[in-house]
C-alpha cells in the first residue's frame, strides 16, 4: 500500500477498531479511541511518506491516546454525534460460543493495560514482536515480559472458578463516575 | 539439525515466538521436539494458543461490523488542513450571522433562507455553531476579550442575571485548570446570551455559553443528574462537535443551552463539561 495514499485510513480502521474494542472492553471507549487514533493520523499526514510500517505507527498513537485516556481517568459522557442513535452499553455474547467467550471478555479486562496491548497485537494482529516493541515504544525484552506475564495471567484467570453471574454481570460495562 | 543448536537452551520467550511462528525454521523444530517430551509445558503452550484462537473469536466479528458515520468521516480523505479551516470558518460566520447573501449563496437555489435561518437560531446545532464563532471571535483579544474581568464577578453576575432574566454565575473551574477572565453579554439567536471567558496556565482560551432561549425542540423537562447513565437523560445528553480547530461540547436542558468551547481536545473539554454540569445540578 501506498503510504500517502489518501484511502488507507480507511482501509485500516476495521482493524484499528478491532484492536480498540478488545483494548477499551466496549464500544463507545473503544470508538472514541479510534475516532482520536484518526484524527491524529491525519494531523500528521505530513509524516505519512516517511513512515516505514503504517501499521505500526497507527498502533502507536493509538497506544498513546489510550495511555493519556487513562492517566486522565473514564468520564462519565457519552457523545453522541449527530443522528446516531444510543451506544449499546454491553457488549452482546455470540449465543453460540456463549459464557467462555464472556468470561474471556472479564479476564481479558483484568490484564494490566499494558499486558492487555502486547497480547492483543501480537494475538489479533499476528504482529511480529519487533513491531510490537516499535508501535509500543519498548524495548523487545520488555515486549517479551509482558506477553508471558499476559499470557500467564490469562491463563490463571481463565483457569479459576466460574464466577457467580452476578460477578460477572457486574463488570464495569458502564462507565464509571470517578 | 545442527549440532550447535541442539544444546542451546530454550527460553521462555522462545516458546512465546514458537508459538506464535516467529521463529526461524529450523528453530522451531528443535522446539517442537523439545516439548514432546515436556507435556507441562506443552499443555501451557496449547492454553496459549487456545487464548490466541478465543481472542479472535471474539474481537474479529469486529471486522464485519459496519463503521459508525462519525468514523467513516474521520477516516475518509480530507482536504488539506488550510482550505478545511477556511471553509469550517466560512460556515460557521454564515450560519451564526445569518448573513443574508451568504446564506442565499451557500444554499441550493429556491432554498428558503430566511427560514433555514431561524430554524438554525433555535436548533441546538445553531446555538453550538454561535458558540463556536462567538470564542473565535472574541478569544484571541487580549486586551478586550471580555467586558467585564473576574475582579468584579459579582457585578458580573448581577449584570447577566437582569439582562438574561434568570440567575447567570460563572462556573469554577480551577480544578480544572481554568481562571476565570470574566465575561460579556452577547445577541444570540432571539435574545441576549451571556458568555463566560477562562484561560489556563499557558493562556489558552476556553468560552462558557449560556442561552436561556432554545424553545421547547430539544428541551428537557426534568432535571438529570451526573451518576445517572447519559442513556436515561438522552435530552440533555452531552454532545461533541468539532469546527476546524475548535471543539465544542453542548447540551440542552429545558430553555437552557449550555457550550463549552476551547481549541483543546476532547477530553479536558469532556471534563470541564461535566464539572459545569455538576455546579448547575447542586445549584
Amino acid at each position: 500500500m501506498q503510504h500517502d495514499d489518501p484511502q488507507q485510513l480507511l482501509t485500516w480502521l476495521p482493524r484499528l477498531r478491532r484492536y480498540a474494542r478488545a483494548l477499551a472492553g466496549n464500544r463507545d471507549d473503544a470508538d472514541d479511541l479510534v475516532q482520536d487514533t484518526l484524527e491524529r493520523a491525519w494531523a500528521k499526514a505530513g509524516l505519512w511518506r516517511g513512515v516505514a510500517d503504517m501499521r505500526a505507527w497507527l498502533f502507536s498513537l493509538m497506544h498513546h491516546l489510550h495511555v493519556d485516556g487513562h492517566r486522565r481517568g473514564r468520564l462519565n459522557i457519552v457523545a453522541l454525534a449527530e443522528g446516531e442513535a444510543l451506544p449499546e452499553q454491553a457488549e452482546p455474547a455470540r449465543q453460540t460460543e456463549g459464557l467462555a467467550l464472556r468470561d474471556l471478555a472479564s479476564a481479558l479486562a483484568q490484564l494490566p493495560a499494558e499486558q492487555r496491548e502486547v497480547l492483543l497485537l501480537v494475538a489479533l494482529e499476528d504482529m511480529a514482536y519487533a513491531d510490537v516493541a516499535q508501535a509500543l515504544g519498548l524495548p523487545m525484552g520488555t515486549v517479551m515480559s509482558r506477553l508471558s506475564r499476559g499470557r500467564e495471567r490469562l491463563r490463571q484467570l481463565m483457569n479459576e472458578p466460574v464466577l457467580s453471574a452476578a460477578a460477572v454481570a457486574g463488570r464495569p460495562t458502564l462507565k464509571v463516575v470517578k | 539439525m545442527r549440532p550447535e543448536d541442539a544444546d542451546t537452551p530454550v527460553t521462555e520467550a522462545e516458546l512465546h515466538a514458537w508459538l506464535d511462528g516467529q521463529l526461524p525454521a529450523a528453530r522451531q523444530r528443535e522446539i517442537e521436539a523439545y516439548l514432546a517430551s515436556r507435556p507441562e509445558e506443552a499443555a501451557r503452550l496449547a492454553d496459549y494458543r487456545g487464548q490466541k484462537a478465543a481472542l479472535r473469536a471474539l474481537f474479529d466479528p469486529v471486522l464485519d461490523e459496519a463503521a459508525p458515520a462519525r468514523l467513516l468521516r474521520a477516516a475518509a480523505p480530507r482536504q488539506p488542513w488550510y482550505a478545511q479551516r477556511w471553509v469550517a470558518g466560512l460556515a460557521l460566520l454564515l450560519l451564526g450571522t445569518g448573513a443574508g447573501w451568504g446564506m442565499r449563496s451557500a444554499l441550493p437555489a429556491g432554498g428558503d433562507a430566511t427560514a433555514l435561518a431561524l430554524a438554525a437560531a433555535r436548533s441546538p446545532e445553531g446555538f453550538a455553531r454561535r458558540a463556536a464563532v462567538a470564542h473565535a471571535v472574541f478569544s484571541p483579544d487580549q486586551r478586550r476579550a471580555v467586558e467585564l474581568d473576574a475582579a468584579h464577578e459579582e457585578q458580573l453576575s448581577t449584570w447577566l442575571s437582569r439582562r438574561m432574566g434568570a440567575a447567570m454565575r460563572p462556573p469554577h473551574l480551577q480544578a480544572q485548570g481554568y481562571a476565570l477572565e470574566g465575561g460579556r453579554l452577547l445577541p444570540g439567536g432571539q435574545g441576549p446570551v451571556a458568555q463566560f471567558m477562562y484561560r489556563d496556565s499557558e493562556g489558552r482560551k476556553l468560552t462558557v455559553y449560556v442561552s436561556n432561549e432554545l424553545g421547547p425542540a430539544g428541551a428537557a423537562s426534568a432535571p438529570a443528574h451526573a451518576g445517572v447513565p447519559a442513556s436515561a437523560m438522552p435530552t440533555t445528553a452531552f454532545r461533541f462537535a468539532r469546527e476546524g480547530r475548535v471543539n465544542v461540547f453542548y447540551w440542552v436542558d429545558g430553555a437552557y443551552g449550555y457550550a463549552i468551547t476551547a481549541d483543546a481536545g476532547r477530553q479536558v473539554l469532556a471534563d470541564v463539561s461535566n464539572e459545569v454540569y455538576r455546579q448547575l445540578v447542586s445549584e
